[in-house]
Order: structure tokens, then sequence, then C-alpha cells
């Protein structure tokens, strides 16, 4: 018999050779690339933000106010209202949103189930958000500034109308996750069903639940348009939230950022600046509090 | 002795009240009834969008009838017709879609199959990032920023490309910073993060069995992507692509910023144009009378494409999940 | 694990062997007297009891009588129906869609599916004690003190009192006593179990239902539970499911042995009753030869 040689035995474990290997090599390379080009835009943004708003933001900047006229320097002046109607709008429109949201994703999780009601209740709550911000707007403006006035409660009902879906979903989930043993767990000891879900279930899925609230007001925080209408940006503090038009910071961005003074331009810096830090540091919140507070089973 | 074991004798002889029988709590179904009304809420809130815009519209719709599609607006004139708006809305979307869909999908597959999991982790930080910086932060970047940068680069390839046919009426003068191609692209970074993480969740369930298979038969990646992802996810993908869209057509403030605000239908990327949502944004201010209606209109007209876009990418989502698992 | 497919058909005859004497005097059996329990109070009788999910038959024509203070098993092969038949004892089937009950249930007389019967008030006087231990996640206290809150009581030293109380009688008392503010999760399998069986004992029922309690233990937590079950015998009547026939001999006083029923037509299979009695009978002189392939291990 012939010698055979190692080469003509042993099997071929090389990598696929040539135009194979270029194009799956292409294809990763693809891969990074995009992520890169999904880097590049927010890296600048935030560098610019922080940049430019870091000259001007103090605590002076973030209470006093009214907000001076565009015309006016940076150095004078602050976003303080705007801070101040921030908060009040997105706290009612939160404590409306994030209880109803709860509630509703309770009888989607617990009562509904699989019935036509709650699939059709799920599915148009995935649809609504999808709606655009400024038809919440629109909305709001038809069917409550036209009878009672702009107010920041006017906002603060369709920042609501934005939060609503956006909390039943999230909460939906959560509620998901629970496991079904714990819940025969209460059964068996003789609850009824509104106590296992408020006793059990409930503070077994509060940590997602938080979590998930949290994010929906991040994202209330930053909206705008939904505010154009309802609010009507002013200049001067308005600590009631039920009558009078009010302004809030990214309202007070909007104004300032087609304004050509540099005042201006610098005062809408600083406030994006601190619309940043805010829903970062809400987003923090959200995973710290995911981190702690979610578990279930041993 | 603690009531407890009084409650747990045995139930007494039949004839009197035995204490098995106790109605269901008062409680337990008015909790129920409340948690229902909180659901119904979302429908009726749908409803009243609907029909509060359109009543408010109304007298724009009886007035235009059909010119509501005309291509002039011009309040002064009492002409409104919407055109121009639609078109800068559909131009916008596309080019925001054109750009965001390749790299969100790249950056799902990068996700699922390319990076191992602790990497993972940081990449998604990237992307809920993205997500979370709001519409006018980007729209006020946009304007002070990224469109005088761009706004020159639009003049080089302007004047590069004058004579030659196709391309100049595309990406030929005028051209100007806020146009429909920069709300295009900012509206691709705002869109990129939601149809990444779709992606992600459709791509999640192509069963592992199918892609070890590829990869059993000797596949690379890319081949495996190709034969045994790909046709699992792409319906899912079609729906997080609609999805996009929804949002890109949607959003205002962005827009609203570097758009141009020019009533003009051309096919002149690099020229300033207008969109829906940013024209009523910013004319709503002044509006009154029919001006307001034709704006609250459009608002209407927003309202029915996006629910309609939105209705199709998930009903498309939801089947493809179902059948990825099926 | 093989059924006795040898002895059973889809054959109507089977019923009458299925359904199986109930032992009311001594002299029926061929067990020396003093081995035979002395049945009290019926707890529960469960007449020619057949259970539904939607249109399938899960387990079919069930009679048997469960005595006050007795252990008694369940025992039989997978899918035999013993957990469903547990189940019905407290209702717990209610909660899985379709799912129906056909005959008749009585506890302590009444009946227990009848009209305006609560199952909420059911579940309160007859307890569960699950497969996987399931603590909720919260304190131990509040694992135990759990059931007595909702059912009205709050005071401080009344829960307290409780809470040891029903921690000494599941046997957790000394481990757990200097951190009943730990999360129940955080204790060990069989830990997590006695401390699920002091929750279901706070509320202080008259049954409780256990459904193999002990599968997901190791041997020595296994053992304590078994310890457990003997001392609180004297106050609660316990069903105990089991898939571990050394378990039954040990501990219960009386075991129905479940079957499966194999429907050619259908390729459904339905629990039946084969055979109920002392235990000693069925481990040693078992009537039915079914009985007999089990329990010697030639079958399952």
């Amino acid at each position: 018999m012939a010698a055979i040689t190692e080469q003509q035995l042993g099997p071929n474990l090389q990598e696929p050779a040539g135009w194979r290997r270029t194009k799956n090599r292409i294809a990763t390379i693809a891969m990074v690339v995009a992520f890169v080009l999904a880097l590049v835009p927010l890296v600048f943004v935030l560098i610019t933000v922080i940049a430019r708003g870091i000259k001007i933001m103090s605590w002076s900047f973030l209470t006093s106010g009214p907000i001076p006229p565009n015309v006016a320097p940076a150095n004078v002046g602050g976003i303080g209202p705007a801070v101040l109607g921030t908060i009040e709008i997105v706290a009612i429109a939160t404590a409306m949103a994030v209880p109803l949201g709860v509630l509703g994703a309770i009888y989607l999780n617990e009562y509904g189930g699989k019935n036509w009601l709650a699939r059709l209740i799920g599915f148009m709550s995935d649809v609504m958000t999808g709606v655009p911000s400024i038809v919440m707007g629109l909305f709001i403006f038809s069917i409550w500034v036209l009878h009672f006035g702009f107010s920041g409660f006017a906002g603060a009902l369709a920042l609501g109308c934005l939060m609503l879906p956006v909390v039943i979903r999230s909460t939906d989930e959560m509620l998901k996750l629970v496991p079904n043993p714990l819940r025969e767990g209460s059964y068996a000891l003789g609850a009824s069903k509104a106590r296992v879900t408020v006793t059990v279930v409930l503070p077994a899925a509060i940590g997602g639940i938080v979590s998930g609230a949290l994010l929906a007001v991040a994202r209330a925080a930053g909206e705008t348009a939904p505010l154009l209408f309802t609010i009507l940006t002013v200049t001067t503090a308005n600590p009631n939230v039920f009558s009078g038009p009010n302004t809030s910071i990214p309202s007070q961005i909007f104004a300032n950022a087609t304004s050509p003074y540099v005042g201006a331009q610098d005062r809408a810096w600083g406030a994006a600046l601190t619309l940043i830090l805010i829903a970062f540091i809400l987003m923090i919140a959200a995973r710290i509090v995911t981190a702690r507070f979610t578990r279930y089973s041993r | 002795m603690s009531t407890l074991t009084q409650q747990a004798g045995p139930a007494t002889p039949a004839g009197s009240a035995h204490p098995l029988s106790q109605r269901r709590p008062l409680g337990d179904r008015t909790f129920q009834i409340i948690t229902l009304a909180c659901g119904l809420l979302v429908l009726v809130i749908l409803v009243l969008i609907a029909l509060s815009t359109t009543q408010q519209a109304s007298s724009w719709f009886t007035t235009e009838g059909w010119g509501i599609f005309g291509t002039v607006w011009n309040p002064a004139a009492n002409q409104f017709g919407a055109l121009a708006f639609i078109y800068g809305t559909a131009i916008t979307a596309a080019i925001a879609l054109i750009m965001a869909v390749p790299v969100s999908v790249g950056i799902a597959l990068l996700l699922t199959e390319v990076v191992p999991y602790r990497l993972a982790r940081p990449i998604v930080y990237v992307i809920d990032l993205l997500a979370v910086v709001p519409s006018v932060v980007w729209g006020l970047w946009g304007i002070l920023v990224f469109a005088p940068w761009i706004g020159k680069i639009y003049v080089d390839i302007g004047s590069a490309v004058t004579g030659i046919p196709v391309l100049d009426s595309l990406f030929g003068p005028p051209t100007s910073g806020a146009s429909f191609f920069t709300a295009g692209i900012i509206l691709a970074f705002m869109i990129t993060p939601i149809v990444t993480s779709l992606s992600r969740e459709v791509i999640a369930t192509v069963p592992a069995i199918d892609k070890e298979g590829a990869y059993a038969l000797g596949a690379t990646r890319l081949e495996m992507i190709r034969g045994a992802v790909w046709p699992h996810s792409k319906g899912g993908i079609t729906g997080a692509v609609l999805l996009g869209l929804g949002r890109a057509m949607g959003e205002t403030i962005a827009a609203a910023l570097v758009i141009g605000s020019s009533a003009t239908i051309t096919s002149h990327l690099f020229a300033p144009g207008d969109s829906m949502p940013a024209v009523i944004a910013n004319q709503f201010g002044e509006a009154s009378g029919v001006f307001r209606a034709a704006l609250i209109g459009l608002g209407v007209l927003l309202f029915a494409f996006t629910i309609i876009v939105n209705i199709i990418a998930r009903a498309i989502v939801g089947r493809s999940a179902e059948q990825g698992t099926a | 694990m093989e059924e006795p497919e040898q002895n059973v058909t889809a054959n109507p005859q089977l019923t009458e062997t299925a359904s199986p004497p109930v032992p009311t005097t001594a002299t029926e059996q061929q067990v020396p007297p003093e081995q035979v329990p002395v049945p009290g109070d019926h707890v529960f009788d469960v007449d020619n009891v057949s259970i539904y999910y939607s249109a399938f038959r899960a387990v079919t024509d069930v009679s048997l009588t469960v005595y006050e203070h007795e252990i008694t098993a369940f025992i039989g092969p997978s899918g035999c129906g013993k957990t469903t038949v547990l189940r019905t004892l407290n209702r717990m089937n209610d909660l899985v869609a379709g799912a129906r009950v056909e005959g008749n249930v009585r506890y302590r007389g009444a009946p227990l599916y009848g009209k305006d019967v609560s199952p909420i008030a059911v579940r309160r006087r007859i307890g569960m004690v699950f497969q996987k231990p399931n603590p909720f996640p919260k304190s131990i206290y509040d694992n135990v003190a759990y059931g007595p809150r909702i059912n009205g009581e709050h005071s401080k030293r009344k829960l307290d009192e409780i809470v040891e109380r029903s921690l000494r009688q599941a046997a957790l008392w000394d481990e757990v006593k200097d951190r009943l503010n730990k999360s129940g999760l955080s204790l060990s399998g069989g830990q997590a179990q006695r401390l699920c069986i002091a929750r279901t004992l706070a509320v202080e029922p008259d049954v409780v239902l256990m459904d193999e309690p002990c599968s997901a233990l190791d041997p020595i937590a296994t053992g304590a539970i078994e310890d457990l079950m003997h001392e609180i015998k004297s106050r609660y009547t316990i069903v105990i499911v089991t898939h571990n026939m050394q378990q039954a001999t040990r501990v219960s006083d009386r075991t129905a042995f479940f079957s499966v029923l194999r429907n050619e037509q259908s390729d459904t299979r339905t629990g039946v009753l084969v055979e109920y009695g002392p235990t000693e009978k069925i481990f040693h002189d078992p009537t039915d030869p079914r009985t007999e392939a089990y329990v010697t291990g030639q079958m399952g």
C-alpha cells in the first residue's frame, strides 16, 4: 500500500476560504459600523449640550424668574418658572396616569386574560403609544381648553394621555412575570382575587412597575408638542396649575431655539442640559429599582 | 380563644345557615369593575380623540371639500390646501427610514448574533440613551449646530451635481441647512431606538434550533443570518419598520425646528420644506377660524395615518412573534 | 413508567371493581383490628365524582370518605388524577378555566359545591401545601402572618403569638426566630416548605391538603416534614398526595390507590380510583390485582 501522507488523511478544518469568508467579515464590520453610526450623533448631541449648557448652569439659573426676554444676555435671570411648571405638570400627569394605568394592566392580566375585550384593550394600548404627541395636544385643546382655558392642568391631561398606554404596557409585562405559584399560595389561604392581586401580586411586581413608571415620567418631562396648545408658554411662574397659562422646560427651549439672540440661545442650552440631566437621573433610578426590587422566587 | 378557631370549626348540620356560605366579598366585585373601567379608558380616549378633533376641524372639511388636498396653502388668502405638508411628511419619513432601517437592523443583529452577553448590555444602554434624548433637544441641536454645518456640505454637493440629470433634481440647489433632508436625518436618529429594540425582540423569537442547524451545516454567520434568521423575522422586522414610520410621521418638534418651514412641493431634498406636525406646531399660535380648523384637520389626518400604520404594524409583529415560537 | 395495560381497558365493567369498599367495620378487613384506624367523623364524603376539563374527563367516578384526624394518602402513577382530586377538595380547580365537577362532594355534611358556597370560605378551612415551596417575597414573619391578616387580625401581640405558634408547629421556630425579618425567599428548600406549612397552619384550618410536599426536598428535609405530619395529626385532618410509596406507608392511616384508564379511540387517559382502605391492607393485602402490581413495584 502506498504511504498515505498526513495531508491526504487529515480533515480540512480551515475556515471557509475566499469570498465566503470575506463576505462574512464585511457583514460583521457593517454591523459594527451601524452601531457607530448610531453612537456618533448621540455623542455629539451630549457633548454639545453639556459644553454649552454648563456655562450657564447654576442654582440661580434653575430657580430665578421671571424668564427674561430673548434680548437679555445669558447671565440675567433664569428658567425658574419653567422648572416649576415642569415639576407641577409632570407630577399631576403622573398622579393620573400611573394609578389608572396600573389598574388597567391589572384588568388585562388578572381578570381579562384571553377574552376579546382584554385583547382589544391590550392591542389598542400598543397602538395608542404610537399616537403623535401633537395630536394629544390638539385633543385636549378641543375637549378641555376651549371650555376651561389654558392651564397647567390641561397640559397635565395631555401628558397623562401620552403616559397611560406606556404605563399599561410595562405594568402588564411585569404582572405577567409574577409566577403563578405565588397566586395559588395566596388563594389557598382563602384570599379573594382582589386580595391576591393587591397583597401578593402587586408587591411582587412593584419593582418593575415603578421602574416602568419612571421611564414614562422621563418621556413625559421632555415632551413639548402636547404643551403647545394647552399651557401657552409664558415667562412668569404660575404655581396655580389649574388656571392660567404656564410654562415648562421643553416649552422654553422651543421658544428660544429660533431666536437669533445669544442670550436666549444660551438659556436654551442650559435648559436642554437640565432636561437631559432629569431624564438621565430618572433612567438610572429606574435601573436601580429594577435591580434591587425584582425577585419573585427562590 | 381567638376568633380564628371559631371560624375553623366544622360546618353546622344541614338545616341551619352553614358557615361555608358567604357571598363574594363586596370589595372583590368593586375592584374588578374599577380595573375594567381603567382598561376601557384607553378605548374611550381614542374614540374621543377622533370625535373631538374631527368636530373642530369640520369647518375646514366643509369649506374646502376635496380642496384639503390642494397645493396652495395661503392663510392670508384663505386657502388651505395641505398637499405640501403631506408631501413633506412622506418625504422626511422616507429619508428617515432609508437611513434608520439598515442601521437599526444592523445593530439588532449585532446584539443578538455577534456580541457576547457582557458586551450587549452597554450597547443596549447606548441605544436607551439615544431614546431618552427629548425631541426638543434634538431640534435645538439640529437648528443651532447640525443644520449650519450640513448646510455647507449641501452647498458643495449642490454645486457639484448642477447639470447632472437626476442628481440635480434631487440634490441640486436651492439648498438650505434647514431642509427636508436635515429633518430626515434627525428623524432617523430618533426612530433608531424603537426600530432596533423591536427588531431585537423579533429576532430573539427565531428558534435556536434553526440557527444551530445552519451552523451545523458549516455556514458562516452571514449565511446563517440569511438562511435561518431572515425568513423567520422578515415579517416582524417589517412591522418594526412600520412602527418607525409611524414615529417619523408624527414627530413634531425636531421637525418643526429643522425642516425650514416653507410650504413647497419640490424634488430638491436639500431645499426647505414643511410637514404636517411641523406646520401645526409653528402656526397654531396665530390661527383662528378656518385657519385653526385646517391645522386641527391636519392633526386629524395625522391621527388617521398613524393609527392605520400602527395597527398594521402591531398586527404583523404580533403574528410573527406567534409564528416564530410555533 | 408503565400503566397496567394488560389489566385496564375502557371496559365499563371495570367501574365495578373501581369503587372501593369503604371500610366501616373492622370485621370486613383481614387486618388485625388494632392496625385498622377507627374512623372518626366524616370530613369529606366524595360520591361518584367525575372531574372534567372542558370536554375532557380527567377523573372518573371517585367515591371515598376522608375521616377526621387521620392522614389519608393518594397514591398512583403519573397522570392518574390524584392531584386533580386533591385540588377538588378545596376548590382550587375553580381557578382553572373549563374545570367542572360532577357528583357530590360533602364537607362535614355540607355540599362543597353548593350554590351559595364561597370558595374563599372553603379555602380558609381547608388549607393546601404545594409541591414546590412557594413562599411569598415577603419577610418570614409576614409570610406566616399573611393568612391571619387577611382574616382581619391586626393586633401585633396576637400576630406575634400566632406566628410563633405556627412556626413551632412547623418545627421551624428555632431555626428562624432570630431572623423573622429576613425574606422568605432566603430559606433552603426544606425550610421554605416548612414555612409554607406554618403559613397554612397559621389560619388554624380544619384540614390540610398536601400535594407531594416532599418531592422537591432531600431525604433529611423529607423526614422532618413527615415527623411534623405525625405531630399535627391530632389537631388537623391531612390528605397527602405522594409519589413515594414508602412515605405513604410511613405516614398515612388510609390510602387510596388511583390508576389510569386509557381510552383507545380518543387516545386520552382518565384517572380512576382503584382501591381505598387502611394503609396496612392496601400494602400487604390488597384486593385488586392492579393495586398489588403497583405496590409491589411491578408497574409504575
